[in-house]
């Protein structure tokens, strides 16, 4: 008796809650760290970053009118999910970085925990990044962190999933929806981790994922007027360009910088508004 | 003016002039460059004018900065970061800006007068409000300064650097204050660029560094035009820029910063909507609608440009706005009674009377106050237009100018709908005595500031600022601190 032949899965974009392949019909070819074939992986359009958008759009309605509470609730279950798929992810992240297995056990393990920190965060940005103003007059004046919308996520090249998920939790957290661009070359880590918020009662749209060409997709998202912040991490050369793009619609933009350290909150400000509401005090 | 003019009855009741003295300005003739402690000449001797809106009148001349005095001044403010500046402890710094803020106090009338010379606004604002405003933010955030850990942006937050600072000539000497007070607090040096228009009021502020023993270099001020604020924005020894201006220049700003790791906020233009239900309380509405459209000319990227008033309460709205309208007092902004004073520039004048045109050309119907306008000078009568479609150029244009637009609603959802309809999203009111309705409303809007029964009103504990393309970055409160704090 022949030795079981693999089901092998096909690899697709994450939109609006749904698995859909290009509608330009392209795919392209990923392959392991040591050179062999992966999949092939859907190669999104300029088309699908659009209906991306769209779709982030009125999720991130949805998902900001959520209570705070129900926002970490969901968050949390998605790191629930990735972890009964760790072995998955920990066999993606392997084959894409060409690291250990032990090491990529640790990097499953941080990114997960990630998650967790990052779904505490939903019910407390408002306390932390907020407050009540003394100003002088009969009002009663505090400010509130508001979501600035509809993030473009241009994920880190390299670290396929940890880097993945600090791009697109951060601001997720905050009540923005995000349209990331997953690792050109190391894309299924993030296919896979995005897949599992259809089971973990997102609202479908809040994190779309993209895969294909950086350069391609990257100059669209900076362009696009609907999208209020662009996070060009994984642009690496790009940087410069897609930051002078962004400029184009006064977007908030987030690039790395070497203090950028531990538990930095920079991504997560960089990615909320601060609104003041001034309210009259009277009888 | 004449008061028989005033069709209202407490317009006929009419004011005998009550002029402020011009000579508390105590100006001088010319005005070098302010660096490195010393007001300097420019290295190529160009000089411009700065005239007095309501007259046409020189009233000083300036020095033009060149980019090699923009280098200069950026090398002046370098070298008072390197070697006093941050070496100087928070205590201390804090102790400058309550000195600095002591000194605009008691220089508090020549300043206001000066402002209202350069600007055109009444003296009655600059006097209670640009000026006291101006201190009271260098009090905040002279308080800051020995407090920074504990402005939750870690244990340790270390300042910028160099931070070039930007203004418009709306609230010239509020504006610099915003620039300046939270940026020295936080430990940065700077070279600050008043608008052309109006620099005067920043080179009396430079006199009052010098009287309150700042540092030499620590704040520089370098007068001229746009291509002295490129020279600024592209230096490559600075480590921020922070602008406050249009819309249209801050994109420009942005696209020239984004090759470089410079930081950079930007508090740019708005077309706020103003939301009047139902229920509201008419009489503070009508006062609300006044000071959000017609406070300071409507030269303020705040103001409630579009007003959105229930479909129920219009036609009451409207008639009691117009008739009040009418008895706004506009003329000689040194007259302490004078509500509405000068448009700003002769350039500004031409913008506000192009987008009024396309106004009537659109369709919306103009309502124009009665008022007599002086003969020399800058001059719009305030303007209402009513029947506006949210596709008129004035429904989402910024005017910059005494311009309201009135558009109905009929559902708070539809007033959502129609607020959040904006490329900007700076500053909203809303109008009811139903706290929740309020809320509910507030939670909704996509903007800034938002002020509940209330509007323009700015204090140096509450952060100021947009979003979307209104910029990002806040001025004033704890939140201000970010934009000049290495986090």
């Amino acid at each position: 008796m022949s030795e079981r032949l693999d089901v092998k899965k096909t690899y697709k974009l994450v939109v609006n809650g749904a698995f859909p392949r290009s509608e330009s019909g392209r795919s392209y070819e990923v392959m392991t760290a040591d050179g062999k074939f992966l999949a092939n992986v859907a190669q999104a359009s300029r088309k699908d970053l659009r209906e991306a958008v769209v779709a982030a759009r009125s999720a991130q309605v949805k998902w900001w009118n959520a209570t705070a509470y129900n926002r970490g609730q969901v968050m949390y279950r998605w790191a629930e999910m990735a972890e009964g798929r760790r072995a998955e992810l920990v066999e993606h992240v392997q084959l894409a970085e060409g690291v250990k297995k032990s090491e990529a056990q640790r990097s499953v393990a941080r990114a997960i925990d990630r998650i967790v920190w990052y779904a505490g965060w939903t019910d407390k940005a408002t306390q932390v990044l907020g407050g009540a103003n003394p100003v002088a007059g009969p009002f009663f004046n505090f400010s509130l962190p508001i979501p600035s919308g509809v993030i473009g996520v241009i994920a880190p090249q390299e670290s396929s999933l940890e880097g993945f998920v600090e791009a697109v939790a951060a601001p997720i957290c905050v009540g923005n929806a995000v349209v990331a661009l997953a690792s050109e070359r190391r894309p299924t880590p993030a296919v896979v981790l995005a897949e599992m918020t259809a089971t973990a009662d997102f609202p479908g749209g809040v994190l779309n994922v993209l895969t294909g060409c950086t350069s391609e997709l990257a100059p669209h998202l900076a362009t696009h007027e609907d999208v209020d912040g662009l996070d060009v991490s994984g642009g690496a050369e790009l940087g410069d360009e897609l930051a002078l793009l962004a400029a184009g619609s006064i977007k908030r933009v987030y690039r790395p910088r070497v203090n950028d350290v531990g538990n930095s909150l920079r991504r997560l400000r960089t990615f909320v508004e601060t609104s003041t509401v001034w309210h009259t005090i009277g009888q | 003016m004449t008061d028989n003019s005033l069709t209202s009855e407490l317009g006929a009741l009419g004011y005998d002039a009550a002029l402020e003295s011009a000579s508390l300005a105590r100006l001088q003739p010319s005005y070098g460059l302010f660096i490195d402690g010393q007001f300097t000449e420019p290295s190529r001797h160009q000089q411009f004018t700065s005239i007095n809106p309501a007259t046409e009148e020189t009233i000083a001349t300036v020095a033009m900065a060149s980019s090699s005095d923009v280098d200069v001044a950026v090398a002046s403010a370098r070298r008072a970061y390197n070697k006093v500046w941050s070496k100087t402890s928070g205590a201390e710094r804090a102790k400058y800006l309550y000195r600095i803020a002591r000194l605009i106090q008691e220089r508090s009338r020549e300043l206001a007068v000066v402002e209202t010379l350069d600007n055109g606004k009444p003296i009655r604002e600059t006097r209670d409000i640009d000026v006291p405003l101006a201190a009271a933010y260098f009090f905040y955030y002279a308080g800051w300064a020995d407090k920074l850990e504990y402005a939750g942006y870690g244990p340790n937050p270390q300042p910028v650097g160099v931070a070039g600072q930007i203004i418009p000539w709306n609230f010239p000497l509020l504006m610099a204050a915003w620039k300046l007070a939270p940026a020295l607090a936080a430990g940065n040096t700077c070279v600050l660029k008043p608008a052309e228009t109006t620099p005067l009021s920043a080179l009396i502020l430079a006199e009052i560094l010098q009287q309150a023993g700042l540092p030499e270099g620590v704040v520089n001020i370098v007068t001229g035009d746009g291509t002295t604020g490129a020279a600024l924005v592209d230096h490559p020894g600075v480590d921020k820029i922070a602008f406050t201006g249009s819309t249209e220049v801050g994109r420009l700003i942005q696209e020239r910063v984004a090759p470089t790791s410079k930081r950079l906020t930007l508090e740019l233009g708005g077309k706020g909507a103003n939301i009047v239900f139902d229920d509201a309380p008419i009489d503070e509405v009508i006062e609300g609608i006044i000071d959000g459209i017609f406070y300071n000319q409507g030269h303020v990227c705040c103001a409630g440009s579009r007003l959105l008033v229930q479909e129920s309460v219009a036609d009451e709205v409207l008639r009691r706005l117009l008739r009040r309208v009418d008895q706004l007092r506009v003329g000689n902004p040194m007259d302490k009674n004078t509500d509405v004073g000068a448009i700003n520039s002769a350039a500004q004048l031409e913008r506000i009377r192009e987008l009024s045109n396309w106004g009537e050309q659109e369709g919306a119907t103009r309502y124009t106050s009665s008022c007599d306008l002086p003969a020399k000078g800058y001059w719009f009568a305030p303007t209402v237009f009513a029947n506006v479609a949210q596709s008129h150029r004035i429904a989402r244009e910024e005017i910059f100018g005494p311009v309201l637009s009135v558009l109905t609603f009929r559902t708070p959802e539809e007033a959502i709908a129609k607020a959040n309809n904006s490329k900007y999203g700076l500053a909203c009111g809303v109008w009811s005595e139903k706290g929740s309705r309020t809320l509910w409303v507030a939670q909704r809007l996509r903007a800034g500031v938002i002020w509940a029964n209330t509007y323009n009103k700015f204090d140096p504990t509450s952060p100021f600022g947009g979003v979307r393309e209104s910029g990002f970055g806040r001025e004033g409160g704890r939140h201000g601190l970010e934009a000049y704090l290495d986090v």
